[in-house]
């Protein structure tokens, strides 16, 4: 292996060839600022346009200035991190940088978790010495997500996003010098272009320019009628991710704590898209045991690989790139629209109050949540079977606002019936998860054997793509999984050309699934969080006493008191939907 | 912006364009010349059958449309008027002379006149430094344009008889 | 194999007559390139914006494909190689070779940080040689008369002829080509053949946008490569600007900013945002509204906008924002301390005032004025009215009395 000896600020360092200068000193310690720059290890995401030039440091024998970040270290180099000369550069790329900037932190959305903010701060930013004329541009909201362009650094970190992970295409930087800035077509709004609303540009916008829209105030609003039953469904990824908004290190579970805190916040009763999960593995499950079964019995017609259905962001992708192979996915609903329709029925109806007297808040790791339900399939004459959806940073900011102080909640339990849920439900909140829950209970109900096992190792990890074959006591079940629409694409191609050997694909939009959805607690590009949080979600799964679907005895309940069984007339107009062409 | 519907005619030469190109995404610069050469400028319609001939997303094909000065998503004048504005026409009075010209025209750079008749530029060189300062009427080239004779060029192409006596170089 | 003809400098069309008067001597040198370095492939990068130059790009490679010197198998040589045509579209920045490349590839054309340099990763990620239509052109002519011919040329370091593109206020304008070492002095009295209308030279600016601008004390510097540089300017595409006691330096350098504003890809922060501020700067103290401060602060940011660029753009933008500090000083200290522009160009610090003695009321400028801002009657001295003057100096070009004077 070539080894490359250098300096950086007066500290010898040996390190592998091709390593960067960042690199090298993040290594011992030296901390070079950094601002457009993002890599998320192990998820082969990496932003490196070397455009802020905030990381630049003095290396001897150079003309000028180098970015720490794109600069590959060099034998014999001696690196200086911290020269007046490169100090004095990065303060007044600094000022340049906020001199085209509203400065409005204390009003911003991302104030308290502004990398800008953060990095002014600790450049000792006092004065902007070159003030001159801002960039100005239209506001654009959406159904998701807020574009405030004027806060843009042209990092462009979110065009990488939309357009090399998730292959969505809807952002590019357009015009050119004091001009540019990231935009979609003909600076178009959001609502008008192909955007899923993953919410991947949101997430990894270091500025105030893209967030999600902000609903607590409709939530505060809905609490304090007290004509209206007001209760709400937590999604599995949030109960891992909470905990980081109030002090908590990555990876810690907080599920009671979290109860708690809805409970004090004055929800009448809270439930858990738990539930819901396990619904949906009975309606996927069920769906892909269907078509499995008709397909190993030689029907040519049937449509497989069957494709999960519970990302919304996957499911407009698709409905905008793929419309030729809508009737590919399984029509059941996401958990949350199921826990909606369910609530909005079923549990209304056991309250004894009209369906527009419930309102259903439900708390998501994510920002397409929020298009989702406002879906004209998702109403019943105009009333939606979910009110409002809230991102994990939305319900951080509500607790907030209410004084309640999170570390000091007690841990408390769900409500019944609808927050009693198993492991296999937890584990949707993770890339493989849906697939892995799916696996166990279609194994069960195909082969009417128990499972020798209950972890599936193979189905697994961090990799973008990853295939496994399943043995279902003789016939063997191929099983693919995507996270990233980029990677969900190239399986989609696969199955366009007929190359498939796919009997069902899990897709989930975000990086990671659902612990990185663009509604969580931001990441800062640090992966190793993503990684803690999956950690904890296996770990809840493994600490539930009930980790099949199938075996939830409120589900149980529901299909005997309600549904009838899976796939029953009654469950495919409250729990199944529909695809649309949206090319046009 | 108003849409505009592109005619079944358009469409069809937009994507032979395209094939003629091998729809390659990578030859997206040498389709936007040749559509614009053939439409005279490139709306938001035409950038939008583009993307989809080339199999490529139309932010891409509208952030390059917009990073390069010589494509136009505003159709040009019936005379598209061009002042140099290269260092040695500067020097001796172009700014003056663009100065001119939006004053008699009442636009700004980078508009059309409402009648469609005029469009105005501003170039960079067009490497005819010896007659500076310059200005192009279409094929036209005027040279040592004093700001005194803008009034009277104008006023020739008004008159629809600019050929015969423009000061050609 | 790359020909890097996007000639963007404004002020410099040497590339064009190249193009235009010799392609074959660019078609020769890149088809010998290419075999040098065992490419088939050539790629001109040519502006949109020269279609005489196309055209007979065009027509050059057909000739030379008919006879055979270029295409498969060349004189029998077992070597093939074809040459192609990309267009620009109108961006200064695509002279950088990187964003040459991205521009060739469908790109926007912004520049990547180097390295990796285009000859280990370039065109479609493929080891690329990038060089300039004038640099290609010497190469027949090196190969005819041999290097120990083309070594007698120029100066120790910098050898051969150069071409520069001589314009601005000086009598005979056009392309010229000196060995390395002649004296600005003799290109701009003996060439150029002197200032135009007899007035004095006061600078002339080389190198183009980025260059710097070099005053009478230099006229006697054999003009290379390692002078221009250590004048503070440059060579680079050999434009050669010449200017006069009436041009304001503040303003020229104003100018200059103006072009590298509209040319940044806006890629990186120091150029799209320092160049805006620089050219903000500069505008205030045109205006008037400049104070000491604001030229230290000018120097500041030119030289982080220097040093910290990604690119060759911004990385010399601040050339002629330094170069006019350093050489006249003594215009900007007019300008922030007395209020004044010595040029007389600064719109805002001029008024054009009629001199009641000298004017005969011959009303030239009454009639002429395009904002009807001069009252007056025939035979009686006329009168500017300051608050509707737009300072367009039509008058005074107007009165052969000499009667209006620039305060």
């Amino acid at each position: 292996m070539d080894v490359i000896n250098l300096v950086i600020d007066n500290k010898p360092v040996v390190v592998k060839k091709g390593t960067t200068i960042l690199e090298a000193a993040k290594g011992i310690g030296i901390h070079i600022p950094t601002l457009c720059y993002m890599k998320l290890d192990d998820l082969n995401i990496e932003n490196k346009p070397g455009g802020c030039r905030i990381c630049v440091v003095e290396v001897d024998g150079r003309r000028n200035l180098a970015p720490a970040c794109c600069t590959d270290v060099s034998e014999g180099m001696n690196v200086n991190t911290h020269s007046i000369r490169a100090i004095n550069a990065r303060r007044t790329v600094m000022e340049l940088i906020l001199s085209d900037h509203p400065a409005d932190c204390l009003i911003c959305a991302k104030s308290g978790n502004c990398d800008l903010q953060n990095m002014a701060h600790n450049l000792g930013i006092r004065k902007i010495h070159y003030q001159g004329e801002q960039s100005h541009y239209r506001e654009d909201t959406s159904p998701a997500i807020i574009r405030e362009v004027d806060k843009c650094i042209m990092c462009r970190r979110c065009e990488m996003m939309c357009n090399e992970v998730q292959t969505v295409g809807v952002l590019s930087a357009i015009n050119r010098g004091f001009n540019s800035v990231v935009a979609p077509a003909f600076e178009m709004n959001l609502d008008h272009s192909v955007c899923t609303y993953c919410g991947q540009c949101v997430a990894v916008c270091p500025t105030g320019a893209l967030t999600e829209v902000d609903e607590t105030g409709k939530v505060v609003r809905a609490l304090s009628d007290s004509a209206k039953t007001v209760i709400v469904q937590t999604a599995p990824a949030v109960r891992a991710a909470l905990g980081e908004e109030f002090g908590y290190e990555a990876g810690t579970l907080v599920t009671g704590k979290l109860v708690a805190a809805l409970r004090r916040l004055g929800f009448d009763y809270v439930f858990d898209t738990d539930f819901a999960a396990d619904l949906t593995i009975m309606e996927e499950g069920t769906e892909m045991l269907n078509r499995l079964g008709r397909h190993l019995a030689g029907d040519k017609e049937v449509k497989l690989p069957i494709l999960t259905s519970c990302c919304p962001a996957w499911v407009k992708f698709f409905e905008h790139h793929f419309p030729d192979m809508k009737e590919i996915p399984s029509t059941a609903r996401s958990p949350q629209q199921m826990f909606g329709s369910i609530a909005k029925t079923y549990f209304a109806d056991k309250l004894g109050i009209k369906r527009e007297d419930l309102v259903v808040v439900s708390i998501m790791p994510c920002v397409a949540k929020k298009y989702e339900c406002g879906r004209d399939e998702f109403k019943v004459n105009n009333n939606p079977d979910v009110d409002f959806a809230l991102t994990t940073r939305e319900l951080a900011a509500l607790i907030k606002i209410s004084n309640i102080n999170f570390r000091t909640l007690p841990n408390e339990e769900y409500d019944n019936p609808l927050g009693e849920s198993t492991g296999a439900a937890v584990i949707f909140g993770t890339t493989g998860g849906v697939i892995e829950a799916a696996v166990r209970t279609a194994y069960e109900l195909h082969t009417k054997k128990e499972l020798p096992r209950l972890n599936f190792d193979e189905l697994r990890g961090m990799e973008g793509i990853r295939k496994a074959t399943i043995d279902f006591d003789g016939t063997p079940i191929n099983i693919g999984i995507a996270h990233g629409l980029g990677n969900a694409r190239k399986l989609l191609e696969e199955i366009q050309a007929g190359k498939s050997e796919f009997h069902a694909i899990e897709i989930m939009s975000c990086p990671g699934g659902c612990i990185g959805g663009g509604g969580q607690p931001y990441h800062h590009g640090n992966a190793e969080i993503l990684k803690k949080r999956q950690r904890a979600i296996y770990q809840e799964d493994t600490k539930k006493s009930i980790r099949k679907s199938h075996e939830n005895p409120y589900i149980i309940q529901l299909y005997k008191e309600f549904l009838g069984k899976p796939m029953s007339e009654k469950a495919h107009h409250l729990l199944h939907t529909a695809y649309f062409d949206r090319t046009e | 912006m108003p849409k505009i519907k592109l005619s079944e005619n358009t469409v069809q030469t937009i994507k032979s364009v395209c094939a003629e190109f091998d729809n390659k995404e990578s030859e997206l610069i040498n389709v936007l010349h040749k559509v614009q050469g053939k439409l005279g400028y490139l709306p938001a319609e035409v950038q939008e059958v583009i993307a989809k001939g080339l199999n490529t997303s139309v932010a891409r094909v509208y952030g390059v449309v917009t990073f390069y000065s010589y494509f136009t998503m505003i159709p040009r004048g019936e005379f598209p008027i061009s002042i140099c504005m290269g260092t040695a026409c500067y020097v001796r009075g172009a700014e003056q002379v663009l100065g001119e010209f939006k004053r008699q025209l009442k636009v700004e750079v980078g508009e059309s006149t409402p009648d469609g008749k005029f469009s105005l530029n501003c170039l960079r060189c067009v490497g005819a430094c010896g007659l500076a300062p310059v200005v192009t009427i279409g094929e036209k080239v005027f040279g040592r344009v004093a700001p005194t004779q803008v009034k009277e060029i104008i006023a020739e192409y008004r008159q629809g008889c600019a050929s015969e006596n423009a000061k050609s170089a | 194999m790359v020909c890097n003809a996007d000639e963007g400098d404004p002020g410099a069309f040497m590339d064009r007559s190249i193009l235009e008067g010799d392609p074959h001597s660019v078609i020769e040198a890149m088809a010998i390139c290419g075999y040098c370095i065992c490419s088939d492939t050539g790629l001109v990068y040519i502006r949109a914006e020269y279609p005489l130059a196309i055209e007979r790009l065009k027509i050059a490679i057909n000739q030379a494909e008919e006879y055979g010197l270029l295409g498969d198998d060349i004189l029998g040589t077992g070597f093939s190689f074809k040459i192609e045509l990309r267009y620009g579209a109108g961006a200064f920045v695509c002279g950088e070779e990187t964003a040459l490349i991205h521009s060739m590839e469908g790109l926007r054309g912004e520049p990547t940080v180097k390295p990796p340099f285009p000859s280990v990763s370039g065109y479609m990620g493929k080891p690329t040689n990038v060089n300039n239509v004038e640099t290609f052109a010497n190469i027949p002519v090196i190969i005819n008369k041999g290097a120990g011919w083309f070594n007698k040329i120029g100066t120790e370091k910098s050898k051969g002829t150069k071409v520069f593109a001589l314009a601005g206020k000086i009598n005979n304008v056009g392309l010229i080509e000196v060995p390395m070492g002649t004296t600005l002095r003799e290109v701009i009295y003996d060439i150029g053949g002197g200032i135009k209308d007899g007035k004095e030279f006061k600078s002339v600016q080389t190198g183009g946008p980025s260059g710097g601008c070099l005053t009478k004390k230099f006229l006697d510097t054999p003009i290379d490569y390692e002078n221009l540089g250590a004048a503070g300017s440059m060579m680079g595409s050999g434009g050669m600007i010449v200017m006069d006691e009436d041009d304001c330096m503040v303003s020229i350098a104003k100018f200059y900013l103006e072009f590298t504003l509209e040319e940044s890809c806006g890629k990186c922060s120091p150029c799209r945002i320092g160049n805006k501020r620089l050219h903000e700067i500069l505008d205030k103290i045109t205006q008037g509204n400049g104070d000491l401060e604001d030229i230290e602060r000018l120097k500041v940011l030119s030289n982080v906008i220097k040093d910290t660029s990604l690119c060759g753009l911004g990385q010399s933008s601040p050339n002629p924002v330094l170069s006019t500090i350093a050489n006249f000083e003594n215009e900007y200290l007019a300008h922030v301390l007395e209020g004044k522009c010595p040029a007389g160009q600064c719109k805002s610090l001029v008024h054009y005032v009629i001199n009641e003695e000298l004017c005969n009321g011959c009303t030239l400028c009454f009639r002429n004025c395009p904002v009807g801002a001069i009252t007056g009657e025939r035979r009686v001295a006329h009168f500017i009215d300051q608050s509707l003057c737009i300072k367009c100096g039509v008058c005074f070009e107007k009165c052969k009395f000499n009667a209006i004077t620039v305060n």
